[in-house]
């Protein structure tokens, strides 16, 4: 038994080393900080197997990377090395400048990477990109088919949807939607405004406008969807719309696509997990561009670190996201941006929403303020205390105040 | 004591004051006063894996070059006090001259983030505070009158409220009251209203949290107030006792003006407490309906982009707050201990 610990030892370490070899860096430290999703936590695994032999790899994977990012890379040594982030996150780091051009590295080391992976700005390469998510429609299929429903693609017709399934009385609450107070209901102002050919600011400036008739329209659509959600809908984030979901709630909801994984797996009951099906996103009033956004999550490397560790780093994380990563669990994991993902049936509201033509989530170092701004303003109008105008132009002064403050205006 | 020997017996706790309060409250306030520099924007082409499109951003090398004249930023003055985040001066004074009534000006008083939390931290200290203090003195006298066996029991129960860590408390309720929950449901049954949610009327929030703040801070008043009771004159009971006082006459007469001092020390801690509400807001996600100064603290630093200057300011306006409302009951304590001064 001993024999068989000690051999089995040898052999992982053996094989171990071997895939250290295969990342081709001669030393140096790797450090990651990033979200904790599955998908990422295969990344932060991937980048783990090239320790050894000089190289250092240790990885700091939170809910809360947006709250220690910035200062983990603002000093000199910096902590981390390299930080994953989406589109959003991105630009906390390029306002503090804490991360440094990859133009050189991919130059030299780059040839696997896929040339729409990679995230320029003002000509620089920032960042790598690795996967891509967004919101989309998510259904039940053996509710729909005895209301005698097509999934709905524009959301009046999931209202007049969601109407026939209460009167049926399938379900009182058939409606889902991550729109708790805070940041979740202002991502889905974000999707509806967009939805509504809205635009967030002047162009050129950082000067809000969004109080005109697409974010009222926006916020009234909000409204009447509310009006087929669970009451409490403005306490319900992400994880507790999913709860509704599996609990056999709700038949038709706006939903990440990195999690309708869950949704499906075993320990929900058969019938949810079994009708649980997908579409691409829904377009609003009319439009052509789906109500929704588009998200990459992909890595970066800090600026304040020496050439040699940010080599490494560099190359750690390639190895992280290389093609030879993707199999049969991690393909189910995200949709994949490396080269070789064949999407799989998990993936299918994603890739529609980018076929659709859906627009990335602004990558403007001042829309995280106008979010904010929303997510604590649009509350009034949901709860019937203002109407649409005045929410929007408290949403408006509450940004102006904070964009003021930050040097913005 | 000599001047010299109280010099080297204070040193050590005046220099841990200095270092741990004097000077991050230096450091809070000079950051109140500061905003960052304005940035210089230009636009520039951004490509990401769903195409290109061009975007403001913020040119570093000039803003670096502002930063490096002057680190600390610009200097705002109160500027940060009197914008719409805070005191909100130009806009209360426009709502003054456009409301009709006094009733219509707080109303859309409220609108402003500063009143909206003021109204409900200020509601939330002055409900349960005395509520605290009464429920606290009647489960002391109750455990007080227990057999001697049962009272260790008693008196673990009573603190068990305390020692759960506000934010799972605050959590397991949240679950509990949900429209799907145990009490939620019972709820719906009892008044008969299938539709009835707890978390979806600002009123019933209020009153959740309220109810909440006084469960899990009662037990602090009663241990308080059971140590109090052990030190209650026995010869004057008593002496009560035999003059005929009933239960009831010998606790208005004898045990609480015993405990008076007592109070005013709970009050004190009660309301600087309750003032800083925070995690019962988190725990039952109940930023729609209910705010208060610390949760706009963090949500300045929880964004994706802080707002420092603005969480100092709300920072420095909470200690501002406190000061006010223990002033009362500070004045009282100072007058008592210099009967001359």
């Amino acid at each position: 038994m001993l024999n068989k610990k000690i051999a089995f030892a040898i052999t992982f370490a053996a094989l171990s080393s071997s895939v250290w070899a295969g990342c081709g860096i001669d030393g140096g430290r790797v450090s990651i900080v990033g979200n904790e999703f599955p998908a990422i936590q295969a990344v932060g695994s991937a980048a783990a197997e090239c320790a050894g032999g000089g190289v250092e790899v240790t990885k700091n994977l939170t809910a809360d990377h947006q709250k220690i990012n910035v200062q983990g890379m603002t000093g000199n040594p910096a902590e981390y090395t390299t930080a994953i982030i989406a589109n959003s996150s991105i630009v906390a780091l390029m306002v503090d400048d804490v991360i440094r051009p990859l133009d050189d590295l991919v130059a030299k080391h780059g040839q696997d990477i896929q040339k729409h992976q990679l995230v320029t700005v003002d000509g620089n390469i920032m960042a790598v990109a690795f996967m891509a998510n967004a919101q989309h429609l998510v259904f039940r299929a053996d509710i729909l088919a005895e209301a005698g429903l097509n999934p709905p693609t524009t959301y009046e017709e999931m209202l007049v949807a969601a109407a026939i399934i209460r009167d049926m009385g399938l379900m009182q609450n058939p409606v889902g939607g991550a729109y708790k107070a805070g940041w979740n209901i202002a991502e889905e102002f974000v999707n509806m405004y967009i939805g509504h050919g809205g635009e967030f600011f002047e162009p050129g400036t950082a000067k809000v406008s969004i109080n005109n008739q697409a974010g009222v329209d926006a916020l009234h659509m909000m409204k009447a969807l509310s009006h087929f959600m669970n009451p409490d809908y403005l306490t319900h984030d992400s994880n507790a719309t999913s709860a509704e979901w599996k609990a056999g709630n709700v038949a038709i909801m706006n939903m990440w696509g990195s999690r309708v994984g869950p949704l499906k797996s075993d320990e929900v009951a058969a019938e949810v997990a079994s009708n649980t099906d997908i579409a691409g996103p829904m377009t609003v009033g009319g439009g052509s561009i789906p109500a929704a956004t588009l998200w990459w999550d992909g890595w970066t490397v800090a600026k304040n670190i020496s050439d040699e560790d940010a080599e490494a780093t560099f190359l750690a994380m390639k190895h992280a996201v290389r093609p030879e990563m993707l199999n049969d669990e991690t393909s189910l994991l995200a949709v994949w941006l490396i080269k070789g993902y064949e999407p799989t049936t998990a993936s299918r509201g994603v890739v529609a929403a980018a076929q659709m033509g859906t627009k990335p989530y602004p990558m403007v170092s001042y829309q995280g303020l106008l979010h904010s701004a929303l997510g604590a303003e649009i509350i009034d109008f949901m709860m019937g205390k203002e109407d649409a105008a005045t929410a929007l132009a408290d949403v408006e002064a509450a940004y102006t105040a904070a964009a003021k403050e930050k040097g913005y205006l | 004591m000599k001047h010299k020997t109280f010099f080297w017996f204070f040193l050590p706790t005046a220099m841990a004051m200095f270092l741990f309060i004097a000077l991050p409250l230096l450091s809070v306030v000079s950051q109140s006063f500061h905003v960052p520099h304005d940035k210089v924007l230009i636009t520039v082409e951004n490509c990401d894996p769903f195409g290109c499109t061009s975007q403001t951003q913020i040119d570093h090398t000039l803003t670096q070059e502002l930063y490096e004249a002057e680190p600390l930023g610009q200097w705002a003055g109160l500027g940060i006090y009197f914008d719409r985040g805070h005191l909100a001066i130009k806009e209360v004074g426009e709502m003054w001259r456009g409301s009709s009534d006094l009733g219509d000006f707080f109303s859309t008083l409220k609108n402003l983030p500063f009143y909206r939390a003021m109204g409900f931290t200020l509601t939330f200290t002055f409900v349960v505070t005395p509520f605290v203090i009464l429920v606290g003195f009647l489960i002391a006298l109750a455990v007080n009158s227990l057999h001697q066996r049962l009272k260790g029991l008693m008196i673990f129960f009573s603190l068990l409220p305390m020692i759960v860590t506000p934010l799972i408390g605050s959590l397991i309720m949240f679950w509990m009251i949900d429209s799907r929950g145990i009490i939620g449901t019972g709820l719906q049954v009892l008044l008969d209203n299938p539709d009835l949610s707890l978390k979806a009327s600002t009123g019933l929030t209020w009153v959740t949290l309220i109810i909440y703040g006084i469960w899990h801070s009662a037990p602090f008043a009663f241990i308080v107030f059971y140590a109090g009771l052990q030190t209650v004159p026995k010869e004057t009971l008593e002496s009560a006792m035999i003059d005929g006082a009933t239960r009831l006459q010998q606790i208005m007469h004898v045990v609480i003006p015993h405990l008076v001092p007592l109070v005013a020390f709970v009050a004190l801690m009660q309301l600087m407490d309750n003032f800083r509400v925070f995690e019962p807001i988190i725990g039952f996600n109940a930023e729609a309906h209910a705010t208060s100064l610390s949760w706009i603290i963090y949500n300045d630093l929880g964004g994706e982009t802080r707002l420092l200057s603005s969480a100092a300011t709300t920072s420095v306006l909470t200690i501002i707050g406190v000061s006010i409302l223990l002033a009362p009951v500070l004045v009282r304590t100072w007058r008592e201990f210099n009967p001359k001064g």
